[in-house]
Protein backbone atom coordinates (compact mmCIF):
# COMPACT_ATOMS: atom_id res chain seq x y z
CA UNK A 1 0.00 0.00 0.00
CA UNK A 2 1.76 3.43 -0.61
CA UNK A 3 1.14 5.91 1.36
CA UNK A 4 -1.86 8.05 -0.59
CA UNK A 5 -3.37 5.18 -0.27
CA UNK A 6 -2.72 4.49 3.30
CA UNK A 7 -3.88 8.26 4.20
CA UNK A 8 -7.61 7.76 1.31
CA UNK A 9 -8.06 4.10 3.91
CA UNK A 10 -7.64 6.05 6.56
CA UNK A 11 -9.81 8.35 5.76
CA UNK A 12 -12.26 6.18 4.66
CA UNK A 13 -12.55 4.09 7.76
CA UNK A 14 -12.57 7.99 10.00
CA UNK A 15 -15.37 9.15 7.50
CA UNK A 16 -17.69 5.55 7.95
CA UNK A 17 -17.51 5.45 11.25
CA UNK A 18 -18.52 9.20 11.78
CA UNK A 19 -21.21 8.75 9.57
CA UNK A 20 -22.70 5.98 11.49
CA UNK A 21 -21.90 8.29 14.91
CA UNK A 22 -23.67 11.06 13.65
CA UNK A 23 -26.59 9.15 12.24
CA UNK A 24 -26.90 7.13 15.46
CA UNK A 25 -26.76 10.43 17.64
CA UNK A 26 -28.97 12.23 15.28
CA UNK A 27 -31.64 10.02 14.86
CA UNK A 28 -32.41 9.40 18.52
CA UNK A 29 -31.83 13.74 19.39
CA UNK A 30 -33.42 14.75 15.96
CA UNK A 31 -30.44 17.40 16.03
CA UNK A 32 -28.01 16.91 13.44
CA UNK A 33 -26.12 19.85 13.98
CA UNK A 34 -25.75 18.48 17.59
CA UNK A 35 -24.55 15.40 16.52
CA UNK A 36 -22.20 17.24 14.31
CA UNK A 37 -20.52 19.18 17.03
CA UNK A 38 -20.25 16.11 19.45
CA UNK A 39 -18.29 14.42 17.40
CA UNK A 40 -16.32 17.08 15.20
CA UNK A 41 -12.93 17.55 17.45
CA UNK A 42 -12.83 13.48 17.74
CA UNK A 43 -13.40 13.26 14.00
CA UNK A 44 -10.53 16.02 13.20
CA UNK A 45 -8.34 13.83 15.29
CA UNK A 46 -8.93 10.86 13.54
CA UNK A 47 -8.21 12.67 10.23
CA UNK A 48 -5.08 14.09 11.51
CA UNK A 49 -3.40 11.10 13.31
CA UNK A 50 -5.13 7.57 12.12
CA UNK A 51 -3.38 7.80 8.39
CA UNK A 52 0.14 7.75 10.70
CA UNK A 53 -0.60 6.25 13.64
CA UNK A 54 -2.86 3.77 11.55
CA UNK A 55 -6.56 2.73 11.86
CA UNK A 56 -7.69 1.55 15.59
CA UNK A 57 -9.09 -1.84 16.44
CA UNK A 58 -12.18 -0.21 16.78
CA UNK A 59 -12.92 3.13 15.17
CA UNK A 60 -16.37 3.80 16.47
CA UNK A 61 -15.41 3.00 20.27
CA UNK A 62 -11.92 5.46 19.03
CA UNK A 63 -14.19 8.09 17.96
CA UNK A 64 -17.06 7.98 21.34
CA UNK A 65 -13.96 7.62 23.52
CA UNK A 66 -12.50 10.90 22.51
CA UNK A 67 -15.72 12.60 21.63
CA UNK A 68 -17.19 11.31 25.05
CA UNK A 69 -13.61 12.93 26.51
CA UNK A 70 -13.81 16.33 25.07
CA UNK A 71 -17.35 16.65 26.37
CA UNK A 72 -16.19 15.97 30.07
CA UNK A 73 -13.72 19.01 29.35
CA UNK A 74 -16.37 21.10 27.83
CA UNK A 75 -18.44 20.46 30.81
CA UNK A 76 -15.79 20.82 33.42
CA UNK A 77 -15.08 24.24 31.98
CA UNK A 78 -18.38 25.65 32.47
CA UNK A 79 -18.57 27.41 35.30
CA UNK A 80 -22.32 27.90 35.31
CA UNK A 81 -25.12 26.03 34.41
CA UNK A 82 -26.06 26.78 30.60
CA UNK A 83 -29.17 24.89 28.31
CA UNK A 84 -25.91 23.88 26.26
CA UNK A 85 -25.05 21.81 29.19
CA UNK A 86 -28.57 19.66 29.59
CA UNK A 87 -27.98 19.23 26.19
CA UNK A 88 -24.13 18.11 25.84
CA UNK A 89 -25.10 15.92 28.83
CA UNK A 90 -28.04 14.35 26.91
CA UNK A 91 -25.44 13.42 24.04
CA UNK A 92 -23.01 12.07 27.01
CA UNK A 93 -25.14 9.94 27.80
CA UNK A 94 -26.51 8.67 23.98
CA UNK A 95 -23.11 8.01 23.36
CA UNK A 96 -22.30 6.20 26.42
CA UNK A 97 -25.16 4.01 25.58
CA UNK A 98 -23.83 3.19 22.39
CA UNK A 99 -20.25 2.90 23.42
CA UNK A 100 -21.91 -0.40 25.60
CA UNK A 101 -22.44 -1.85 22.55
CA UNK A 102 -19.50 -0.18 20.08
CA UNK A 103 -18.81 -2.16 17.31
CA UNK A 104 -22.87 -2.84 16.61
CA UNK A 105 -23.90 0.37 16.54
CA UNK A 106 -27.05 0.47 14.76
CA UNK A 107 -26.64 1.77 11.46
CA UNK A 108 -28.96 4.39 11.02
CA UNK A 109 -26.96 6.10 8.08
CA UNK A 110 -30.06 4.97 5.46
CA UNK A 111 -32.74 7.02 7.55
CA UNK A 112 -30.59 9.82 7.86
CA UNK A 113 -30.20 9.75 4.21
CA UNK A 114 -33.70 9.97 3.91
CA UNK A 115 -34.22 12.81 6.88
CA UNK A 116 -31.90 14.85 4.10
CA UNK A 117 -33.87 14.56 1.02
CA UNK A 118 -36.69 14.92 2.57
CA UNK A 119 -39.55 17.17 0.32
CA UNK A 120 -39.11 19.39 2.78
CA UNK A 121 -36.01 20.37 2.20
CA UNK A 122 -34.89 22.74 -0.50
CA UNK A 123 -33.98 20.24 -3.45
CA UNK A 124 -30.40 22.14 -3.92
CA UNK A 125 -29.25 21.36 -0.19
CA UNK A 126 -29.98 17.46 -0.31
CA UNK A 127 -26.92 16.88 -1.70
CA UNK A 128 -24.69 18.62 0.18
CA UNK A 129 -26.81 17.63 3.40
CA UNK A 130 -25.68 14.06 2.36
CA UNK A 131 -22.18 14.51 1.52
CA UNK A 132 -21.77 16.78 5.07
CA UNK A 133 -23.47 14.58 7.27
CA UNK A 134 -22.59 11.09 6.36
CA UNK A 135 -19.00 11.87 5.11
CA UNK A 136 -18.38 14.81 7.26
CA UNK A 137 -16.88 16.70 4.26
CA UNK A 138 -16.69 20.54 4.99
CA UNK A 139 -18.69 23.41 4.14
CA UNK A 140 -15.89 24.54 2.46
CA UNK A 141 -15.22 21.61 0.24
CA UNK A 142 -18.56 20.99 -0.73
CA UNK A 143 -19.33 24.83 -1.68
CA UNK A 144 -15.76 24.59 -3.81
CA UNK A 145 -17.39 21.41 -5.55
CA UNK A 146 -21.01 23.32 -6.07
CA UNK A 147 -19.38 26.77 -6.61
CA UNK A 148 -21.04 28.32 -4.01
CA UNK A 149 -19.30 30.24 -1.08
CA UNK A 150 -18.76 28.70 1.34
CA UNK A 151 -20.04 31.10 3.77
CA UNK A 152 -23.19 30.83 1.77
CA UNK A 153 -23.15 26.91 1.48
CA UNK A 154 -22.73 26.90 5.75
CA UNK A 155 -25.16 29.25 6.04
CA UNK A 156 -27.81 26.91 4.02
CA UNK A 157 -26.33 24.14 5.99
CA UNK A 158 -26.95 25.37 8.66
CA UNK A 159 -30.22 26.47 7.85
CA UNK A 160 -30.98 22.58 6.07
CA UNK A 161 -30.72 20.83 9.65
CA UNK A 162 -32.30 23.07 11.66
CA UNK A 163 -35.08 22.65 8.93
CA UNK A 164 -34.73 18.94 9.86
CA UNK A 165 -35.27 19.59 13.54
CA UNK A 166 -37.94 22.13 13.58
CA UNK A 167 -40.35 21.09 10.73
CA UNK A 168 -40.40 17.47 12.23
CA UNK A 169 -38.61 15.28 9.39
CA UNK A 170 -38.56 12.07 10.57
CA UNK A 171 -35.89 9.94 10.75
CA UNK A 172 -36.95 6.64 9.08
CA UNK A 173 -36.78 4.60 5.56
CA UNK A 174 -40.33 5.68 4.74
CA UNK A 175 -43.54 3.10 4.03
CA UNK A 176 -43.84 0.81 0.94
CA UNK A 177 -45.99 2.95 -0.77
CA UNK A 178 -44.25 6.09 0.00
CA UNK A 179 -40.77 4.32 -0.88
CA UNK A 180 -40.49 5.16 -4.12
CA UNK A 181 -41.19 8.71 -4.33
CA UNK A 182 -39.08 9.33 -1.49
CA UNK A 183 -36.39 6.87 -2.94
CA UNK A 184 -36.00 8.60 -6.00
CA UNK A 185 -35.34 12.07 -3.97
CA UNK A 186 -32.60 10.05 -2.40
CA UNK A 187 -30.93 9.21 -5.53
CA UNK A 188 -31.14 12.21 -7.16
CA UNK A 189 -29.40 13.88 -4.27
CA UNK A 190 -26.33 11.23 -4.67
CA UNK A 191 -26.40 11.21 -8.46
CA UNK A 192 -26.42 15.37 -8.33
CA UNK A 193 -23.07 15.04 -6.42
CA UNK A 194 -21.80 12.57 -9.13
CA UNK A 195 -22.46 14.61 -12.12
CA UNK A 196 -20.83 17.75 -10.49
CA UNK A 197 -17.62 16.10 -9.66
CA UNK A 198 -18.22 15.29 -13.13
CA UNK A 199 -18.90 18.37 -15.32
CA UNK A 200 -16.90 20.56 -13.41
CA UNK A 201 -13.32 20.36 -13.95
CA UNK A 202 -12.12 22.04 -10.60
CA UNK A 203 -9.37 20.42 -8.54
CA UNK A 204 -12.94 19.52 -5.98
CA UNK A 205 -14.62 17.73 -9.02
CA UNK A 206 -13.10 13.97 -9.33
CA UNK A 207 -13.33 13.89 -5.61
CA UNK A 208 -16.74 14.72 -5.28
CA UNK A 209 -17.32 11.74 -8.15
CA UNK A 210 -15.46 9.32 -5.67
CA UNK A 211 -17.31 10.45 -2.97
CA UNK A 212 -20.87 10.24 -4.90
CA UNK A 213 -19.74 6.68 -6.19
CA UNK A 214 -19.21 5.88 -2.31
CA UNK A 215 -22.34 7.18 -1.18
CA UNK A 216 -23.55 4.64 -4.14
CA UNK A 217 -22.55 1.64 -2.97
CA UNK A 218 -23.27 2.47 0.78
CA UNK A 219 -26.37 2.56 -0.40
CA UNK A 220 -26.95 -0.74 -2.44
CA UNK A 221 -25.70 -2.43 0.92
CA UNK A 222 -28.01 -1.11 2.87
CA UNK A 223 -31.08 -1.62 0.61
CA UNK A 224 -29.62 -4.63 -1.29
CA UNK A 225 -33.12 -5.77 -2.82
CA UNK A 226 -33.31 -2.20 -4.21
CA UNK A 227 -32.88 -2.47 -8.46
CA UNK A 228 -32.83 1.45 -8.48
CA UNK A 229 -30.15 1.96 -6.48
CA UNK A 230 -28.34 -0.57 -8.14
CA UNK A 231 -29.06 0.86 -11.45
CA UNK A 232 -27.64 4.60 -10.11
CA UNK A 233 -24.67 2.97 -9.24
CA UNK A 234 -24.20 1.34 -12.19
CA UNK A 235 -24.76 4.41 -14.14
CA UNK A 236 -22.03 5.91 -12.20
CA UNK A 237 -19.48 3.88 -12.74
CA UNK A 238 -20.17 3.37 -16.57
CA UNK A 239 -19.34 6.76 -16.73
CA UNK A 240 -16.55 7.02 -14.38
CA UNK A 241 -15.10 3.82 -15.99
CA UNK A 242 -14.55 6.01 -19.12
CA UNK A 243 -13.29 9.80 -17.21
CA UNK A 244 -9.16 8.69 -18.08
CA UNK A 245 -10.22 8.58 -21.87
CA UNK A 246 -12.49 12.04 -21.83
CA UNK A 247 -9.64 14.18 -22.96
CA UNK A 248 -6.52 13.32 -24.48
CA UNK A 249 -3.17 14.49 -23.55
CA UNK A 250 -3.31 18.11 -24.23
CA UNK A 251 -6.81 18.62 -21.75
CA UNK A 252 -8.75 18.53 -25.27
CA UNK A 253 -12.38 17.20 -25.13
CA UNK A 254 -12.79 13.86 -26.66
CA UNK A 255 -16.19 12.35 -27.94
CA UNK A 256 -17.50 8.75 -27.03
CA UNK A 257 -16.75 8.41 -30.64
CA UNK A 258 -13.55 8.58 -30.54
CA UNK A 259 -11.97 7.77 -27.05
CA UNK A 260 -9.51 5.13 -26.54
CA UNK A 261 -11.08 2.25 -25.27
CA UNK A 262 -7.85 0.78 -23.94
CA UNK A 263 -7.84 3.50 -21.46
CA UNK A 264 -11.41 2.21 -20.04
CA UNK A 265 -11.27 0.84 -16.46
CA UNK A 266 -12.92 -2.84 -17.73
CA UNK A 267 -12.41 -3.67 -13.60
CA UNK A 268 -15.15 -0.77 -13.26
CA UNK A 269 -16.99 -1.93 -16.42
CA UNK A 270 -17.55 -5.37 -15.47
CA UNK A 271 -18.98 -4.44 -11.82
CA UNK A 272 -21.74 -1.55 -13.44
CA UNK A 273 -22.48 -4.72 -16.11
CA UNK A 274 -22.73 -7.14 -13.06
CA UNK A 275 -25.11 -4.36 -11.27
CA UNK A 276 -26.89 -3.88 -14.22
CA UNK A 277 -28.19 -7.26 -14.30
CA UNK A 278 -29.11 -7.95 -11.83
CA UNK A 279 -31.10 -4.48 -11.09
CA UNK A 280 -32.97 -5.49 -14.23
CA UNK A 281 -33.81 -9.01 -13.66
CA UNK A 282 -36.16 -8.45 -10.96
CA UNK A 283 -38.73 -6.63 -13.31
CA UNK A 284 -40.05 -3.13 -14.21
CA UNK A 285 -37.48 -0.68 -15.12
CA UNK A 286 -37.06 2.68 -13.21
CA UNK A 287 -35.20 5.47 -14.94
CA UNK A 288 -31.90 4.97 -13.83
CA UNK A 289 -31.84 1.21 -14.59
CA UNK A 290 -32.57 2.93 -18.30
CA UNK A 291 -29.64 5.07 -18.07
CA UNK A 292 -27.88 2.47 -16.48
CA UNK A 293 -28.20 0.36 -19.88
CA UNK A 294 -27.90 3.13 -22.26
CA UNK A 295 -24.61 3.66 -21.22
CA UNK A 296 -24.19 -0.42 -21.38
CA UNK A 297 -25.67 -0.10 -25.21
CA UNK A 298 -22.61 2.38 -25.44
CA UNK A 299 -19.76 1.00 -24.36
CA UNK A 300 -20.88 -2.32 -26.18
CA UNK A 301 -21.02 -0.56 -29.47
CA UNK A 302 -17.27 0.49 -29.06
CA UNK A 303 -16.31 -2.59 -27.23
CA UNK A 304 -17.44 -5.10 -29.64
CA UNK A 305 -18.31 -3.15 -32.77
CA UNK A 306 -21.79 -4.02 -32.64
CA UNK A 307 -24.32 -1.96 -33.87
CA UNK A 308 -26.27 -0.98 -30.94
CA UNK A 309 -28.12 2.07 -32.21
CA UNK A 310 -31.60 0.86 -32.30
CA UNK A 311 -31.34 -0.28 -28.91
CA UNK A 312 -30.32 2.87 -27.87
CA UNK A 313 -33.08 4.99 -29.74
CA UNK A 314 -35.25 1.97 -28.22
CA UNK A 315 -34.23 2.74 -24.77
CA UNK A 316 -34.91 6.57 -25.03
CA UNK A 317 -38.22 6.09 -26.25
CA UNK A 318 -38.61 3.99 -22.89
CA UNK A 319 -36.68 6.73 -20.30
CA UNK A 320 -38.90 9.50 -22.15
CA UNK A 321 -42.19 7.89 -21.28
CA UNK A 322 -41.37 7.56 -17.67
CA UNK A 323 -39.46 11.30 -17.75
CA UNK A 324 -41.29 13.44 -20.08
CA UNK A 325 -37.55 15.39 -20.00
CA UNK A 326 -36.84 17.10 -23.11
CA UNK A 327 -33.40 16.41 -22.03
CA UNK A 328 -34.68 13.22 -22.79
CA UNK A 329 -36.25 13.94 -26.10
CA UNK A 330 -32.72 15.42 -27.11
CA UNK A 331 -30.34 12.48 -26.22
CA UNK A 332 -33.52 10.36 -28.23
CA UNK A 333 -32.94 12.69 -31.40
CA UNK A 334 -28.86 12.36 -31.38
CA UNK A 335 -29.72 8.30 -31.04
CA UNK A 336 -32.43 9.01 -34.14
CA UNK A 337 -30.01 10.92 -35.96
CA UNK A 338 -27.30 7.41 -35.89
CA UNK A 339 -30.86 4.97 -37.63
CA UNK A 340 -32.56 7.19 -39.69
CA UNK A 341 -30.33 10.37 -40.40
CA UNK A 342 -29.73 13.84 -39.78
CA UNK A 343 -33.43 15.23 -41.18
CA UNK A 344 -35.02 12.67 -39.00
CA UNK A 345 -33.09 14.11 -36.20
CA UNK A 346 -33.64 17.41 -36.76
CA UNK A 347 -37.59 17.34 -37.10
CA UNK A 348 -37.60 15.53 -33.81
CA UNK A 349 -35.23 18.44 -32.38
CA UNK A 350 -37.63 21.32 -33.88
CA UNK A 351 -40.20 20.20 -31.61
CA UNK A 352 -38.16 20.79 -28.46
CA UNK A 353 -37.61 24.92 -30.18
CA UNK A 354 -40.51 26.15 -28.24
CA UNK A 355 -39.10 25.08 -25.07
CA UNK A 356 -37.93 27.70 -22.99
CA UNK A 357 -35.56 26.04 -21.23
CA UNK A 358 -33.70 25.01 -24.47
CA UNK A 359 -32.83 28.86 -24.79
CA UNK A 360 -29.84 28.65 -22.44
CA UNK A 361 -29.20 25.21 -22.38
CA UNK A 362 -25.80 24.33 -24.39
CA UNK A 363 -26.06 20.71 -25.51
CA UNK A 364 -29.53 21.76 -27.52
CA UNK A 365 -27.24 23.97 -29.50
CA UNK A 366 -24.59 21.73 -29.84
CA UNK A 367 -26.59 18.65 -31.29
CA UNK A 368 -28.47 21.55 -33.57
CA UNK A 369 -25.14 22.37 -35.11
CA UNK A 370 -23.70 18.91 -35.29
CA UNK A 371 -27.12 17.50 -37.48
CA UNK A 372 -27.09 21.19 -39.61
CA UNK A 373 -23.70 20.90 -40.40
CA UNK A 374 -24.08 16.97 -41.44
CA UNK A 375 -26.94 18.46 -44.14
CA UNK A 376 -24.43 21.03 -45.48
CA UNK A 377 -27.17 23.69 -44.02
CA UNK A 378 -23.72 25.57 -42.92
CA UNK A 379 -25.05 28.90 -42.02
CA UNK A 380 -27.40 27.80 -39.54
CA UNK A 381 -24.65 25.14 -38.46
CA UNK A 382 -22.51 27.88 -37.89
CA UNK A 383 -25.08 30.24 -36.10
CA UNK A 384 -26.06 27.03 -33.75
CA UNK A 385 -22.92 25.86 -33.00
CA UNK A 386 -21.79 29.86 -32.06
CA UNK A 387 -24.16 29.97 -29.36
CA UNK A 388 -23.42 26.51 -28.38
CA UNK A 389 -19.72 28.23 -28.05
CA UNK A 390 -20.94 31.19 -26.06
CA UNK A 391 -22.73 29.00 -23.73
CA UNK A 392 -20.10 26.40 -22.64
CA UNK A 393 -18.87 26.74 -19.31
CA UNK A 394 -15.73 24.05 -19.96
CA UNK A 395 -13.12 25.31 -22.12
CA UNK A 396 -12.27 21.92 -23.57
CA UNK A 397 -15.70 21.50 -24.97
CA UNK A 398 -15.07 25.11 -26.01
CA UNK A 399 -12.37 24.80 -28.11
CA UNK A 400 -13.44 21.29 -29.40
CA UNK A 401 -16.85 23.14 -30.96
CA UNK A 402 -14.12 25.82 -32.35
CA UNK A 403 -12.77 23.13 -34.18
CA UNK A 404 -15.51 22.20 -35.94
CA UNK A 405 -17.20 25.41 -36.63
CA UNK A 406 -13.37 25.91 -38.64
CA UNK A 407 -13.94 22.40 -40.38
CA UNK A 408 -17.24 24.10 -41.29
CA UNK A 409 -15.82 26.94 -42.97
CA UNK A 410 -12.90 25.02 -44.45
CA UNK A 411 -14.70 22.49 -45.79
CA UNK B 1 -33.04 38.10 -9.72
CA UNK B 2 -30.83 40.43 -11.39
CA UNK B 3 -27.54 40.69 -11.60
CA UNK B 4 -25.18 42.89 -12.75
CA UNK B 5 -21.65 41.07 -13.97
CA UNK B 6 -18.78 43.10 -12.71
CA UNK B 7 -15.87 42.65 -15.07
CA UNK B 8 -12.15 42.98 -13.78
CA UNK B 9 -9.32 42.64 -16.27
CA UNK B 10 -5.90 41.57 -15.63
CA UNK B 11 -4.51 43.93 -18.71
CA UNK B 12 -1.44 42.26 -19.41
CA UNK B 13 -3.03 38.71 -18.80
CA UNK B 14 -5.15 40.00 -21.35
CA UNK B 15 -3.16 41.75 -23.85
CA UNK B 16 -0.45 38.50 -23.76
CA UNK B 17 -3.89 36.95 -24.83
CA UNK B 18 -4.38 34.90 -28.46
CA UNK B 19 -6.18 38.28 -29.90
CA UNK B 20 -8.34 36.10 -32.59
CA UNK B 21 -9.19 33.38 -30.74
CA UNK B 22 -10.39 36.01 -27.65
CA UNK B 23 -12.58 37.90 -30.07
CA UNK B 24 -13.96 34.76 -31.59
CA UNK B 25 -14.78 33.99 -28.09
CA UNK B 26 -16.35 36.89 -27.10
CA UNK B 27 -18.26 37.25 -30.21
CA UNK B 28 -19.68 33.40 -29.11
CA UNK B 29 -20.71 34.57 -25.67
CA UNK B 30 -22.34 37.93 -27.09
CA UNK B 31 -24.57 36.00 -29.23
CA UNK B 32 -24.96 33.91 -25.92
CA UNK B 33 -26.09 36.76 -23.99
CA UNK B 34 -27.95 38.57 -26.70
CA UNK B 35 -30.17 35.48 -26.66
CA UNK B 36 -31.10 34.96 -22.86
CA UNK B 37 -34.01 36.18 -21.67
CA UNK B 38 -33.67 38.85 -19.28
CA UNK B 39 -30.04 39.54 -20.17
CA UNK B 40 -29.07 43.47 -21.73
CA UNK B 41 -25.81 43.40 -23.40
CA UNK B 42 -22.74 45.01 -21.68
CA UNK B 43 -20.32 48.00 -22.54
CA UNK B 44 -16.65 47.45 -22.51
CA UNK B 45 -14.86 49.93 -21.17
CA UNK B 46 -11.18 51.68 -22.48
CA UNK B 47 -7.90 50.64 -20.10
CA UNK B 48 -8.09 52.08 -16.42
CA UNK B 49 -5.07 54.27 -17.65
CA UNK B 50 -7.99 56.38 -19.21
CA UNK B 51 -10.04 57.21 -16.33
CA UNK B 52 -10.17 60.09 -13.75
CA UNK B 53 -11.53 59.97 -10.70
CA UNK B 54 -13.05 62.53 -8.40
CA UNK B 55 -13.77 62.97 -4.97
CA UNK B 56 -15.21 66.02 -2.91
CA UNK B 57 -14.21 66.52 1.15
CA UNK B 58 -16.25 69.44 2.21
CA UNK B 59 -14.96 72.40 0.43
CA UNK B 60 -12.41 70.37 -1.19
CA UNK B 61 -12.45 68.44 -4.70
CA UNK B 62 -9.49 66.16 -6.14
CA UNK B 63 -9.05 65.30 -9.43
CA UNK B 64 -6.70 62.21 -9.92
CA UNK B 65 -5.40 60.73 -12.89
CA UNK B 66 -6.28 57.14 -13.04
CA UNK B 67 -8.54 54.48 -11.35
CA UNK B 68 -10.14 54.93 -8.20
CA UNK B 69 -7.62 51.57 -6.59
CA UNK B 70 -4.22 50.71 -7.61
CA UNK B 71 -4.84 46.85 -7.86
CA UNK B 72 -3.81 43.97 -10.06
CA UNK B 73 -7.26 43.90 -11.92
CA UNK B 74 -8.96 46.72 -13.33
CA UNK B 75 -12.96 47.48 -13.70
CA UNK B 76 -13.10 46.95 -17.56
CA UNK B 77 -16.82 46.32 -18.20
CA UNK B 78 -20.10 45.30 -17.53
CA UNK B 79 -23.27 43.38 -18.34
CA UNK B 80 -26.69 41.88 -16.67
CA UNK B 81 -28.27 38.96 -16.43
CA UNK B 82 -31.25 37.68 -14.82
CA UNK B 83 -31.85 34.55 -13.53
CA UNK B 84 -33.12 32.86 -10.83
CA UNK B 85 -29.95 31.28 -8.48
CA UNK B 86 -26.17 32.58 -8.00
CA UNK B 87 -25.63 29.55 -9.14
CA UNK B 88 -27.34 29.87 -12.71
CA UNK B 89 -25.25 33.58 -12.69
CA UNK B 90 -21.69 31.88 -11.60
CA UNK B 91 -22.69 29.52 -15.07
CA UNK B 92 -22.77 33.17 -16.95
CA UNK B 93 -19.57 34.22 -15.35
CA UNK B 94 -17.75 30.81 -16.49
CA UNK B 95 -19.52 31.81 -19.62
CA UNK B 96 -17.67 35.15 -19.82
CA UNK B 97 -14.48 35.09 -21.57
CA UNK B 98 -12.85 37.89 -19.18
CA UNK B 99 -13.21 34.82 -16.30
CA UNK B 100 -10.25 33.35 -17.79
CA UNK B 101 -7.98 36.92 -17.31
CA UNK B 102 -9.06 38.10 -14.24
CA UNK B 103 -12.26 38.25 -12.78
CA UNK B 104 -16.45 38.79 -12.48
CA UNK B 105 -18.05 39.95 -9.60
CA UNK B 106 -21.70 38.94 -9.09
CA UNK B 107 -23.75 41.50 -7.89
CA UNK B 108 -27.61 41.14 -7.24
CA UNK B 109 -29.32 44.59 -7.88
CA UNK B 110 -30.85 46.25 -4.95
CA UNK B 111 -34.67 45.91 -5.03
CA UNK B 112 -36.23 49.18 -3.20
CA UNK B 113 -38.76 47.68 -0.81
CA UNK B 114 -40.93 50.29 -1.42
CA UNK B 115 -42.54 50.62 1.66
CA UNK B 116 -43.11 54.48 1.36
CA UNK B 117 -46.37 55.25 -0.98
Amino acid sequence: MTGNEAVRTAERVARESYGRLVAFLAARTRDVAGAEDALSEAFAAALRMWPDDGVPDNPDAWLLTVARRRQTDALRRRQTRSAGEEHLQLMAEELDDAAGSAGEIPDRRLALMFACAHPAIERGMRAPLILQTILGLTAIDIAAAFLIPPATMGQRLVRAKTRIRDAGIPFAVPEKEELPERLDAVLDAIYAAYTKGWTETGDAAPELADEAIWLGRLLVSLMPSEPEAKGMLALMLYAEARRPARRDAMGAYVPLDRQDTALWDGEMLGLAEQLLRQASAGGPSGRYQLEAAIQSAHTARRLSGADTWPAILALYGHLERLTHSPVVTLNRAVALAETSGAEAALALLDTLAPDKRMEDYQPYWAARGHLLARLGRKDEAHAALTLAIGLATDNAVRHYLQEQVTKLTDG
Amino acid sequence: MRYMMLIHHDEPAMAAADQKQLWQDYAAFNEALNKATGASGGERLEPASSATTVRTSGEKTEVLDGPYADTKEQFAGYFFIDVPTLEEAVAWAKRCPSSRFGSIEIRPLHVPKGDWK
